[in-house]
């Protein structure tokens, strides 16, 4: 499967497992949704279960809500990333907030799914990555899967978790693992071995990372589509890096980084997103203040820049083989 | 007349920009003289399953039962007896009895923060009502009459407003801002109208589920501006929810007056028009009037004939809060200028009429609830007020961030107990 059937398949199995769990959101019932996550679960699952909803994320946001509130588990797609921030009251004050401003009275069990990040000509409103806006919120949990097999399990542990889940996309690998290089063919999911997908049900832990690859000389900490750019540029110039997929943000899994870093005594930080207060920064302080004297080099970060996503530019903007093998040269001769 | 570049000359006038202003300030004299009052049996009462292009003019009318003389009137009536209406009585006045006292309380020191709903009773004790108890309110702030009409103690409403150690919100909330499950009273936000799209989110599980509760959402006439108040009205329209959306119009949202909110040029009911549900205007001081306008509505949700928005056409007689002076704003006597007079007057002048009230009985009611509310608050003091100690224990304000507890909230949590038992001690209790 590639990362798109595996994200319906998690539906689907979920679908069927549990009859409190309803999909919505923009032109995922009978259209199966512009990237197509959803396809073919309303012709299974039944109109009341799987539908289309307004162009509105507001409502989108606060009516699922009031539906976990009803004690159904709700599933919205917010289109892309983008567009999360219409609702995002409905999320920072309302579903992150509910659990803890009524005493545990009204729980708020949805998990929002939502392609985001760049690299697919979406200009500067189909193309961000708000994961360090989430983490930022009390109450939610951030998820962010890096492959088929990982999207699966994770959506499925985040459609079961009690708490609201922010399950982000990274829709520049929903078809294949991509290299960095944007001018190279990207390689389907089916040449990669994330790609075996079980039909059935199956979870995989929420703030539990995974060991991309093992290695000595450096910590690399890296999540979603970077994970794929990181290894490559990796496995050129033969760095031997400990390369670790966050896989959840929040809660984090402070045990496997710090683990890392202490071996390692490097660590080096890439994500998509913009630098001033990105995720990264979050990872830097957490590294410093746990592993400091374990370090040898001070802790880098790659990262976007902090300009909106532009359009024509967008592969200057990513940060792609030159800018993570610069930091890799430079963390390595500290 | 300046002459933009790249465009000709013209003798229009120049654009003005419309700033609405109240039509009284402090000073003035208030004469609402001119407000229209359709006469109690002049509104029609549509079938609850009449198609709201149909019923348009309901919008821009105002439904009323009693009359000014006490005499309830016309096809709304809801010709409820003399126990029930003796019940609404009750309740309406211990939401007043409730309110002043423990804005008294707020005077003293004793809490933060305290909001009355004077004048308003009927709009949420009214249409509380006229629901069914396993109906799910989702009130703004300001609809504590929903509480009361199903029995919620009135000790656990205390015990919340002075984050005591009876508070069963573990002082996480401002005051008033209650919640109540098994009561069919949902956690108050302090973002407004944002419950709107959740009632309906509620309403629509409901539905989808084939049970057959329905939802009541209230926000104020201010907070229907807010785009979550849209955004509600259309995905209720969208999917027939069975939802009754209620805008209280008390005139006022803090400083700034109805016309802030658009209601200088139409009503908050006519905003049903544009989404083709239906709407109902009442008068909100009308207790009759709103319980049977919220039947109506509830009657049409429950036969899937969809949403229905109520505004209720009122006035905020005290400020809006107890951080709020109206004096600085609005001339003194509006409140007594208005003309609809004061719900809980005119609902025990309908009684009289029926010669089933007095005044002897009245306050001996007055007396009544007054004692009550008196011995509840004493009860609640003793589990204590608002800054005299601390009542919850400390680590209670990271649980329920998380349904389970990450290292990151443990780690902070064992910070937080070491900050506090250095300046406590290691035995320290909540008081
Ligand atoms: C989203 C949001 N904006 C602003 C406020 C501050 N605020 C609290 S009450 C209020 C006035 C609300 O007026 P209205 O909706 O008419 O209700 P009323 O107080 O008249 O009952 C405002 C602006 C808030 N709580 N939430």
């Amino acid at each position: 499967m590639n990362m798109i059937e595996a994200i319906n398949s998690a539906m689907d199995v979920m679908l069927g497992r549990d009859d409190k769990m309803v999909v919505m959101g923009e032109d995922v019932g009978f259209f199966g949704g512009v990237f197509r996550a959803t396809a073919g679960l309303q012709k299974k699952h039944g109109k009341t279960r799987v539908f289309d909803t307004p162009i509105n994320e507001c409502g989108i946001i606060g009516v699922a809500v009031g539906m976990g509130a009803y004690g159904l588990r709700p599933v919205p797609e917010i289109q892309f990333a983008d567009y999360i921030y219409p609702g995002l009251d409905q999320l920072v004050s309302e579903a992150a907030r509910l659990r803890y401003r009524s005493a545990g009275d009204f729980i708020c069990p949805m998990t929002v799914r939502t392609p985001f990040g760049g690299g697919i000509f979406g200009g500067q409103t189909h193309s961000q990555s708000p994961e360090s806006i989430m983490t930022h919120i009390c109450g939610v949990k951030t998820v962010i899967p890096s492959n088929p097999y990982d999207a699966k399990g994770l959506l499925i542990a985040a459609i079961e978790d009690n708490d609201p889940v922010v399950f982000l996309e990274p829709k520049r690998i929903y078809n294949g693992p991509f290299s960095g290089y944007y001018d190279r063919p990207v390689e389907p999911w089916s040449k990669h071995e994330a790609s075996a997908v079980p039909e059935d049900y199956y979870c995989i832990e929420l703030g539990k990372a995974a060991t991309v690859r093992a290695g000595e000389a450096l910590t690399i900490l890296a999540y979603g589509t970077m994970v794929h750019v990181t290894k490559t540029i990796v496995e050129e110039m033969g760095v031997d890096a400990e390369i670790i997929d966050l896989r959840t943000l929040l809660p984090l899994d402070i045990d496997a980084i710090e683990t890392s870093v202490k071996k390692t005594g490097r660590c080096l930080i890439i994500h998509e997103a913009t630098r001033t207060s990105g995720f990264g920064a979050e990872l830097a302080a957490l590294v410093q203040e746990r592993c400091f004297y374990h370090l040898e080099a001070p802790v880098e970060r790659v990262t976007g820049f902090d300009t909106p996503y532009p359009h024509s530019l967008e592969w200057a903007y990513f940060p792609g083989p030159v800018r993570i093998a610069t930091a890799l040269t430079k963390i390595l001769k500290d | 007349m300046t002459e933009t570049p790249g465009r000709p000359a013209s003798n229009l006038p120049p654009l003005s920009l419309h700033i609405p202003e109240p039509r009284y300030r402090p000073g003035d004299t208030p004469d609402f003289g001119d407000i229209a009052i359709p006469a109690v049996d002049a509104t029609p009462r549509p079938g609850e399953a009449t198609k709201p292009d149909a019923m348009r003019d309901l919008c821009y009318g105002l439904v009323r039962v009693l009359d000014f003389d006490g005499q309830a009137k016309g096809p709304w009536d809801p010709k409820l007896t003399p126990d029930r209406l003796r019940a609404m009585l009750r309740y309406m006045m211990l939401v007043r009895a409730f309110d002043d006292r423990m804005f008294r309380a707020q005077r003293q020191g004793k809490t933060s923060f305290y909001m009355k709903s004077t004048g308003e009773e009927a709009t949420s004790v009214a249409s509380t009502m006229a629901i069914d108890r396993s109906d799910m309110c989702f009130p703004s702030y300001r609809q504590q009459g929903i509480l009361i009409v199903r029995d919620y103690p009135l000790i656990q409403m205390m015990n919340q407003i002075y984050s005591n150690r009876g508070d069963h919100l573990l002082g996480r909330q401002l005051p008033i801002m209650y919640s109540a499950p098994e009561h069919g009273f949902f956690s108050i936000s302090g973002n407004l109208a944002t419950q709107y799209p959740q009632a309906v989110g509620w309403a629509m599980a409901s539905a989808s589920k084939g049970d057959n509760r329905i939802a009541t959402v209230w926000c104020g006439e201010g907070s229907s501006a807010e785009g979550d108040f849209h955004s509600a009205l259309t995905f209720a329209t969208v999917y027939n929810a069975p939802v009754i959306f209620n805008v209280v119009n008390n005139q006022w949202a803090i400083s700034s007056f109805s016309g802030f909110a658009g209601g200088e040029r139409t009503t908050f009911a006519a905003r049903a028009v544009g989404y083709g549900i239906a709407g109902l205007r009442v008068d909100g001081n009308d207790p009759l009037a709103v319980y049977a306008a919220t039947q109506w509505a509830a009657d049409r949700a429950r036969t899937n004939n969809g949403p229905t928005l109520i505004e209720h056409f009122t006035y905020r007689a005290e400020g809006h809060s107890t951080s709020d002076d109206p004096s600085a704003y609005r001339a003194a006597d509006e409140a007594t200028a208005w003309p609809f007079g004061d719900p809980i007057a005119r609902l025990a002048q309908h009684l009289e009429t029926l010669g089933e009230w007095d005044g002897e009985r009245q306050e001996a009611l007055r007396k009544e609830l007054d004692d009550l509310v008196k011995t509840t608050q004493k009860q609640s003091e003793k589990l204590g007020i608002l800054g005299h100690g601390m009542h919850q224990p400390f680590e209670t304000m990271f649980q329920d961030v998380f349904e389970e507890m990450p290292w990151h909230l443990k780690e902070q949590s064992k910070q937080m107990l070491a900050e506090q038992e250095a300046k406590f001690g290691p035995n320290w209790k909540p008081e």
